[in-house]
């Protein structure tokens, strides 16, 4: 059994170590908002933070998760810029089909926390590794600009 | 019955309550059966009060609309309730939206007559009196329990924003009379109101998708979890058409937690209680595979058949006047060939499904956009009629058309899985992205030629348009529909109905099913991703040689197609001069076209840096959408659409060698970026008809808006899609 510390909570999985930490959080504890979309780090639609930073859980194994502070989308209105960045999507109508919308908001939630005024390509190069294939990118520029006004 | 984990538990509402209303409501093939109604009413919000199979109001003043169509990103969901909330004069809050099942009877697409699906970007064009029907129908049962409740006449009550009111000052919500509207006699008609006096129609109606969608709660077939459910993962063969000749399976069923492995008519699936188990378990199966019979030819050979036939007419699709005698006479004319590759899908969610067949009975959990189509092809696996195959929709993570798959691919293949493994408990099937990536049903390839003579004041005389490639509808379902006389309408639209006067055209089709065995679908609008760009490329490259304003030329021959010069017009007017910029080429590029229809004009501005770096700088759009339901929805699409197309002009291409698809996730078949994505201005052309479609429409008009603008900056035709590296050639 590996312990895993996850939205503040302690919560156990049986997996193996090598498996990737997507399908930890998905299968094994079931939280599915955290979204399986390359398995290869190409997409980001798997992102969650680890220690604060974003990271592709679909080619981060178990082992490498263990022991550091995991949150995803599920909690990630418990902090400011996750609360922020939520609301902003929500007022802006953001998504389309919404399966890439967890990664999205994950990567924008930690670009705010590390710089809380982004200009648009700071924001183009934190959020490139975030493919949305609905291509709502005017939207999310925009929304996370408004997220950092909220923030200001 | 299972436990969802993830899926509010439904409680059923047992028939016979008298609680349920059979409706008939006006444009409905069938009036729905009250008692399957009322078997499937479920009470959630403590339902009392289900006038027709849209629309349920509980006692806690929920309304619920049951959405009919697929939500894939399109934001039907949000469009149909704006529909039934406009006639009900709900408060926009407290309405809730919910997938129909699949069922026919009552939710068939209007547009495709006894079947349901979501498809041609017909949702709120074919819902558009429908569901203003159903909302109005509820209503004015609710003003009517008001009158009886009060004692006072129904036409001195009035509804806003979810309130009855009467002048006496009494005021009640509609939670407070669902259950004494339920027992009333649905009115046989009702009135529907005057376009000035929506208060929702045309305004912002927030999207009721947005908060699921960003708190992680949505749920798409990937995220269904059921008691006792395993994953299945497939290995499928490397080439289409190949089969399984023999297998070993003992390395996959020595990895821990693989439960069963059983062969597929598509290959191997290897069952796990998880995806990372089973995946394990695939990668560690040694398969021989059969391929006699597969189809083994390369990208560059189909491109030369294609090239060989073009030269020759095909199948007429259209034919005024004598094109061909023209052009023989002709010493003088003008011709290009196009070349369009294969394009696949990629949505965000790789193919899945859900699928239980438990005591004689199927069940599937799915966001796909053929119902009717998928339950037949459910039935014939399991030997069930085909209204017996339960659909529980959810959201679809993207489809672009993927999911409305005519022969029901990866949704068979889950019930093959099912059926081979025997079992009584759910399986889900999980594609990996390579497995989508290689599955084929692709945009088919084409290869198109126009030749025109011009007259002497520069404009077509004689169009002679040839197009080669696979038909998407020819041995479908929709083959009786779709082909006439050989003609795919599916491969010729947007060129057999080229909007311009021109005295002698001829549009001509040769359809490769027969010589090139690559599984194809419709891709995001379809014939007018290539029909589109051959048409307004050629038309640019025409205008070029009469010395003409691409605007004005096309403008011209537009003189009886006021929705395309509206369009055009509306974006000239508002595309400003391009800023100046130094050090860079500049171009600007027109497109306009109509698609399921809808007219979309796009005038693309882009710049091109000394290394050949292309950016697309900004796109003005405008839409002629008839009536427009959800300015913001419609805005969101157009941006949407951009993006789309203009990933696939940049870089979108399924290449074939000896019949291997070379290309399997997003590293070798890359999508668009944010980095790369424009500003996109939208405008909305006012309009007082009916609504069409937007999921689509946007697409088309793009490429060739772009290419026309790379050849304003650069004087280079482009002429083969993607544009690729062909700028720095």
């Amino acid at each position: 059994m590996t312990d895993l510390n996850i939205n503040g909570k302690t919560l156990s999985t049986d997996y193996d170590d090598d498996t990737p930490l997507l399908w930890v959080i998905r299968d094994s504890l079931r939280m599915t908002g955290t979204k399986f979309g390359c398995g290869a780090g190409l997409c980001g639609a798997c992102t969650v933070h680890l220690d604060g930073q974003p990271i592709r859980s679909c080619s981060t194994p178990l082992s490498a998760a263990a022991g550091k502070k995991i949150s995803t989308i599920e909690a990630v209105h418990e902090s400011k810029a996750g609360e922020a960045i939520q609301k902003a999507w929500q007022d802006l109508d953001v998504v389309q089909c919404g399966y890439c919308q967890s990664g999205q908001i994950m990567s924008a939630t930690a670009l705010l926390t590390s710089n809380p005024a982004p200009t648009d390509e700071e924001i183009d190069n934190a959020m490139n590794g975030n493919i949305c294939r609905c291509a709502t990118y005017v939207r999310i520029r925009a929304a996370i600009h408004q997220a950092a006004k909220a923030l200001a | 019955m299972n436990n969802l984990h993830n899926v509010s538990r439904r409680g059923f509402l047992k028939a016979g309550l008298g609680l349920t209303i059979a409706v008939m409501i006006p444009g409905c093939a069938k009036s729905p059966d009250s008692e399957t109604a009322a078997v499937d009413t479920i009470i959630e919000n403590g339902v009392l009060f289900e006038p027709n199979a849209f629309v349920r109001i509980g006692a806690d003043n929920t309304v619920t609309v049951i959405a009919k169509h697929l939500e894939m990103g399109q934001g039907t969901y949000t469009g149909l309730a704006t529909l039934i909330a406009e006639e009900l004069d709900a408060d926009w809050a407290q309405v809730k939206v919910e997938g129909a099942p699949g069922d026919a009877k009552r939710f068939n697409n209007l547009a495709w007559g006894p079947y349901q699906g979501t498809g041609g970007s017909s949702a709120i064009a074919n819902s558009y009196e429908q569901m203003r029907n159903a909302g109005a129908t509820a209503r004015a049962m609710l003003v009517q329990a008001a009158a009886t409740a009060w004692n006072v006449p129904a036409s001195e009550i009035t509804v806003k924003a979810g309130v009855l009111s009467h002048a006496s000052g009494k005021q009640a919500n509609f939670g407070e009379f669902a259950e004494a509207a339920s027992a009333l006699t649905v009115p046989a008609t009702v009135t529907l109101k005057d376009p000035k006096d929506f208060t929702l129609i045309g305004k912002v109606a927030h999207r009721k998708d947005s908060k699921a969608k960003t708190n992680g709660s949505a749920i798409f077939t990937q995220d269904i979890q059921l008691d006792n459910m395993l994953v299945a993962v497939v290995a499928h063969p490397p080439t289409f058409g190949a089969t399984v000749k023999s297998f070993n399976d003992k390395d996959a069923k020595a990895v821990k937690g693989v439960v069963n492995v059983v062969k597929l008519p598509s290959g191997v699936a290897v069952l796990a209680s998880n995806y990372w188990t089973a995946k394990k378990g695939r990668d560690a199966l040694k398969i021989e595979w059969d391929e006699s019979k597969a189809f083994k030819k390369s990208s560059d050979e189909i491109v030369a058949e294609y090239k060989a036939l073009v030269t020759k007419p095909g199948k007429v699709a259209r034919k005024d006047g004598d094109a061909l005698g023209a052009l023989a006479k002709s010493k003088n004319f003008i011709s290009n060939e196009y070349v369009f590759p294969f394009l696949a899908h990629a949505a965000m969610e790789p193919m899945n499904c859900v699928v239980q067949f438990k005591d004689g009975a199927c069940e599937v959990w799915n966001g796909n956009q053929l119902h009717s189509i998928d339950q037949f092809a459910l039935s014939a696996v399991f030997g069930l009629k085909p209204e017996d195959v339960k659909i529980n929709t959810v959201f679809a993570g993207g489809s672009f058309g993927r999911r409305g798959n005519p022969q029901s691919d990866y949704i068979v293949e889950a019930a093959n899985i099912v059926k081979a493994a025997n079992t009584q408990d759910p399986i889900k099937l999980v594609w990996s992205r390579e497995d989508d990536m290689h599955a084929g049903q692709y945009r088919p390839m084409y290869v198109h030629k126009i030749s025109a003579t011009l007259n002497a004041a520069g404009f077509p005389e004689a169009w002679h348009h040839t197009i080669v490639g696979q038909s998407i509808a020819k041995g479908t379902a929709f083959e009786g529909q779709m082909v006439k006389d050989g003609v795919d309408a599916t491969s010729v639209e947007g060129a057999s109905n080229l909007p311009y006067q021109i005295a002698n055209l001829q549009v001509d089709l040769h359809t490769t099913n027969d010589t090139v065995g690559v599984p194809i679908q419709w891709w995001r609008s379809v014939g007018s991703t290539h029909t589109g760009y051959a048409t307004e490329v050629f038309i640019d490259q025409l205008a070029t040689i009469a010395k003409q304003d691409p605007i004005a030329y096309r403008l011209a021959m537009l003189k009886d197609k006021p929705i395309h010069a509206g369009a055009l017009r509306l974006a000239a007017d508002k595309a400003n001069a391009m800023p100046v910029k130094n050090g860079v080429k500049q171009g600007r590029g027109v497109a306009v076209h109509e698609s399921f229809s809808t007219t979309v004009a796009q005038i693309v501005d882009i710049t091109i840096d000394a290394e050949n770096n292309l950016t697309v700088d900004r796109v003005v759009c405008a839409v002629d959408c008839g009536i427009a339901v959800n300015p913001d929805v419609i805005k969101a699409q157009m941006e949407g659409s951009i993006g789309y197309a203009l990933a696939a002009a940049l870089t979108g291409e399924i290449t074939l060698k000896d019949g291997v698809v070379e290309q399997g996730n997003f590293d070798r078949y890359p999508v668009l970026r944010i980095a790369e994505m424009p500003a996109i201005d939208v405008y909305i052309v006012p309009s007082a008809e009916k609504p069409t479609g937007v999921g689509e429409p946007g697409v088309p008009p793009f490429a060739p808006a772009l290419a026309n603008a790379i050849f304003a900056a650069t004087g280079k035709h482009i002429i083969r899609l993607p544009i690729g590296d062909q700028l720095s050639a």
